[in-house]
């Protein structure tokens, strides 16, 4: 990592093309929040490359004034895990949608989770497929009625923190688009963390899945339906932070705080994966009767597993002790030769 | 002992086939390296079942490795056998009608008996070893199951253990029939087996025990010896066609597969063509559609080279026409990803890949340099850097991140010229459409002009084949030749672009006959490009041609 001299700031991150989202669209508040979370990084501009897929979303890297690739329906992924392993040097950042890490890209996706190469993954989820105006995603809820689902979509949803808990991913955070302190305090962790960094990104598609979040992030509503995990601190929510959520065992429960004390609540632990995917199962409609919060923040940190990066870079450092440099000639010579006079 | 008479042959081919189980291939290569460094030149076909554990006994279960060798130029692994030895019955019903008339015979008896018929298909009555319709051959009968039993007996192995050793019987039989050196094939036991000394002097014995029994039984009236051949002085090894995503970062990139993985990379090839990144992409041709007829190979994929993307996206397609030309083309193939930013396509076929030859290989100093070159940092007062700003090649600056001052966003949507920003300008499409077409055409400059490779420079009729076929076309036209007909062969190498001269090339014959192991493929394209009236020949077997079979036709074209 090389310091740069003088300090950049968020416009210098931002590239001469003109940008266009649809006015309102909440990648306008993600591209921000990047773009002012990387000059402080303290790097240069051109150790950073931006590699996206396809979608709305995606075309994220042509707004940066860094490095960039805008490729292939879900397959950002494997193209960032190559750039990855042979320049490991770099800070490798992927840019996806719901529909691009979930349907074509599902595949792709979890390898990449599983392998954990050290680059970022920040997934816009709308519930939508945006860019091809508006049908189902894999994340849409079921019943969705969409240009592709005119009687609703029987899909079971996938949920994206509990797909990535079970492909074995080492960072695993949610965040949202209306949320921008919060936003940036996930790129930030996301960047700091060595290993594949996941961060969900609840973000609102104004044109064809207005309000998807809107309780999750109204004012009105939010405090009351979301839970905002923290490290080392005790799991309260609701308007007045009156509630809390206690471990009965295994069983999470909701407490009035107003009965309870906060000492008896769970205290949010990013290292314990038991309780990440308990945590990720609160994936409740807001619409049910008793349901839990939604929970933002940092579910799981797993700070021991080696990179794909250092595997790979690894094992050819050892092969090259083991066997010593490449020689071309006597790769090319084989085992067994012959002399013709 | 008996006395042998040791006769000299030019050449001979020898067919070892068996069931899948039987350890064919291993055997074949065996004999294989053994040959070479005996000092013949050579060439091989491997013809296996695509079942890792075929159905023991059965017709689909056999495994073939033929072999040609000689004192003279060995161009196929040629067309009909000397010798076949069968393992069993479903071995010797396969092979026996590409076995020579008056040819030898050595079956394994065991390998005959009433279970062995009955998963062949034979009737009962009907056993080929005794019941006299092999009568027109050199038939030589060997229990060798018992043999190799009798051998390991004492030994403290199974039967199962102990009957896996019986292809070196075999084996050691050959090389005894044809005066092989032994010591590489028993150097290579004891490396195998190192870490098992049971089952590794079981190999060395029964191996001895073959070559003794040659020895030993008046059996063979005869031993062969076939002199080194006269090749070009130099250092040698044998070679397979098959032992021949990282461009954004600085890295050539090469990923390798067979048609219907080439397919799946379709879109990533798309991708690379409109990035114009060095990238090359290897496919080793097999009997399609789909999953078609694996191990067995064809020439069908040229078309999905050419054209199988979306959009008008042409890239550079060279095809090997040998196992040792895979090792010059993949470098070529490199040479020009590199120097152009282009992908690059290098077709392979099951043949050439599974084939094998006596290769006089290059040392890496030899090798003509590539030119790669990177685009510099920039500094704040610097132009603003140009990402598809081009040289006369055509081709883009290769700008790796991590360069001071060359961030820019390159991505699958059409690209302005020069500045490479997104572009939906109609006329800026159609330009940046013909400067691709135009890379790759420019490529031609660069490229070595189309040979003849056997018969004159003009002539009634040219041969004009590409690939795996080289071998088989050039044979038989020397035979056509030598018959008086005033044939020529010419084989492609390069596909797209074209040489320079071929089209002039195709004029100086009066007919040009396209065979390929395809429904007419590279015809098209020749029809198309140099509006030539080329007769196609196609063979859409799984198999590859016999120089007989394209001798006769050709004849049948002339007659
Ligand atoms: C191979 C392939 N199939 C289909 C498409 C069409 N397509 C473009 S974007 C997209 C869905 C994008 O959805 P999402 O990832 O959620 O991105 P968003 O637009 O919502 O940000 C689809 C299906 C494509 N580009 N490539
Ligand atoms: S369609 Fe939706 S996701 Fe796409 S730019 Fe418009 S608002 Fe944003
Ligand atoms: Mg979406």
């Amino acid at each position: 990592m090389t310091a740069t001299t003088e300090k950049l700031t968020a416009k210098d991150f931002a590239s001469n093309q003109e940008v266009r989202w649809c006015p309102g669209c909440g990648d306008y508040s993600i591209l921000k929040q990047v773009q002012t979370v990387l000059p402080d990084l303290g790097r240069p501009k051109e150790e950073f490359v931006f590699i996206s897929g396809i979608g709305c979303s995606s075309r994220f890297p042509y707004y940066m004034e860094t490095f960039g690739m805008h490729s292939i329906h879900g397959r950002a992924t494997a193209i960032a895990t190559g750039l990855k392993a042979t320049r490991p040097e770099l800070s490798v950042w992927i840019i996806s949608g719901d529909g691009d890490s979930m349907s074509i890209g599902g595949n792709h996706f979890i390898h990449l989770l599983r392998r954990n190469p050290d680059v970022n993954l920040l997934v816009f989820n709308n519930q939508i497929y945006g860019l091809t105006k508006g049908q189902y995603s894999p994340t849409s809820e079921q019943g969705k009625i969409t240009k592709s689902t005119p009687m609703g979509s029987v899909d079971h949803p996938f949920n994206p923190i509990a797909l990535s808990l079970g492909a074995d991913a080492t960072f695993v955070a949610r965040t949202m688009d209306r949320d921008p302190k919060h936003q940036q305090a996930m790129i930030r962790r996301a960047y700091d963390h060595k290993g594949t960094s996941l961060v969900e990104i609840y973000q609102n598609c104004n044109v064809f899945n207005d309000g998807a979040f809107e309780v999750f992030t109204e004012k009105s509503s939010k405090k009351e339906e979301t839970l905002m995990m923290e490290h080392g601190k005790p799991l309260v929510f609701g308007e007045n932070a009156d509630k809390g959520i206690k471990l009965d065992g295994f069983k999470p429960v909701i407490v009035d705080l107003n009965d309870s004390a906060v000492s008896d609540l769970w205290v949010h632990d990013e290292t314990d994966l038991v309780k990440a995917t308990i945590l990720s199962r609160f994936y409740d409609d807001p619409a049910d009767e008793n349901h839990f919060p939604r929970p933002f923040g940092v579910f799981y940190v797993n700070s021991k597993k080696a990179t794909f990066d250092e595997l790979f870079n690894a094992q050819i450092a050892y092969a090259k002790e083991k066997m010593g440099p490449g020689d071309l000639d006597k790769l090319i010579a084989g085992k067994e030769t012959w002399l013709v006079n | 002992m008996t006395a042998t008479t040791d006769k000299e042959l030019a050449s001979v081919v020898i067919r070892f086939a068996g069931d899948s189980g039987d350890g064919m291939q291993l055997t074949g290569t065996q004999f294989t390296n053994a040959t070479a460094l005996h000092g013949n030149d050579l060439a091989t076909f491997p013809d296996f079942p695509a079942e890792i554990r075929a159905p023991l006994g059965t017709l689909a279960g056999v495994s073939g490795f033929q072999i040609h060798f000689g004192s003279t130029k060995i161009n196929t692994p040629g067309d009909q056998s000397d010798v076949l030895v069968a393992m069993n019955v479903a071995a010797l019903k396969v092979n026996i009608k590409s076995l020579k008339k008056g040819g030898v015979i050595i079956a394994n008896t065991d390998g005959f008996d009433a279970k062995n018929m009955r998963l062949a298909n034979v009737p009962e009555d009907k056993n080929p070893l005794t019941d006299g319709s092999l009568s027109e051959y050199d038939l030589k009968t060997i229990d060798v199951t018992k043999i190799t039993r009798a051998a390991l007996a004492d030994s403290g192995l199974t039967t199962k253990e102990i009957d896996r050793c019986k292809n070196m019987f075999v084996l050691g039989l050959v090389y005894w029939m044809y005066h092989r050196p032994m010591e590489n094939t028993l150097n290579f036991i004891k490396s195998k087996f190192s870490k098992n000394e049971a089952v590794m002097n079981a190999n060395l014995k029964v191996l001895n025990a073959g070559w003794n029994y040659g020895e030993t039984t008046e059996m063979f009236a005869n031993r062969y010896t076939v002199a080194a051949a006269k090749m070009e002085p130099g250092v040698y090894r044998g070679i397979m066609g098959n032992q021949a995503a990282a461009a954004f970062g600085g890295h050539l990139a090469i990923t390798g597969s067979s048609g219907p993985g080439i397919a799946l990379k379709g879109e990533a090839i798309g991708l690379a063509t409109m990035l114009e990144l060095p990238l090359v992409i290897v496919n080793v041709q097999r009997a399609g559609p789909s999953t078609g007829m694996p191990t067995k190979t064809e020439q069908a994929d040229l078309m999905q080279a050419m054209f199988g993307r979306n959009g008008e996206c042409p890239v550079v397609v060279l095809a090997a026409q040998s196992p040792s030309d895979c090792f010059t083309l993949a470098f070529e193939a490199c040479k020009i990803a590199l120097e152009h930013m282009i992908p690059v396509f290098f077709l392979s076929d099951g043949y050439i890949a599974n084939g094998a030859e006596p290769w006089k290989f290059p040392n890496t100093a030899s090798l003509p340099d590539i030119q790669v070159h990177f685009a510099a940092a920039r500094e704040a007062g610097d132009e603003p850097f140009m990402p598809y700003l081009r040289d006369e090649k055509l081709s883009r600056p290769w700008a790796v991140p991590g360069t001071k001052g060359l961030e820019h966003r390159i991505g699958g949507l059409e690209k302005q010229n020069i500045t490479g920003n997104i572009s939906y300008d109609a006329a800026n499409h159609e330009l940046m459409t013909q400067i691709r077409q135009e890379k790759v055409d420019k490529v031609a400059d660069f490229i070595s002009d189309q040979t003849i490779d056997t018969g004159e420079e003009s002539g009634d009729l040219l041969i004009l084949g590409w690939g795996g076929t080289y071998g088989a076309l050039k044979t038989a036209t020397s035979i056509l030749i030598e018959e008086g007909y005033k044939v020529s062969h010419a084989h492609v190498r390069y596909i797209n672009p074209f040489p320079k001269n071929l089209g002039d090339l195709l004029k100086r014959f009066k007919k040009v006959v396209v065979p390929e192991l395809n429904n007419g493929q590279l015809v098209k394209i020749l029809r198309d490009k140099y509006f030539v009236d080329a007769i196609p020949y196609n063979k859409i077997q799984g198999q590859p041609f016999m120089s007989n079979e394209v001798v006769a036709k050709i004849k049948q074209i002339l007659d």
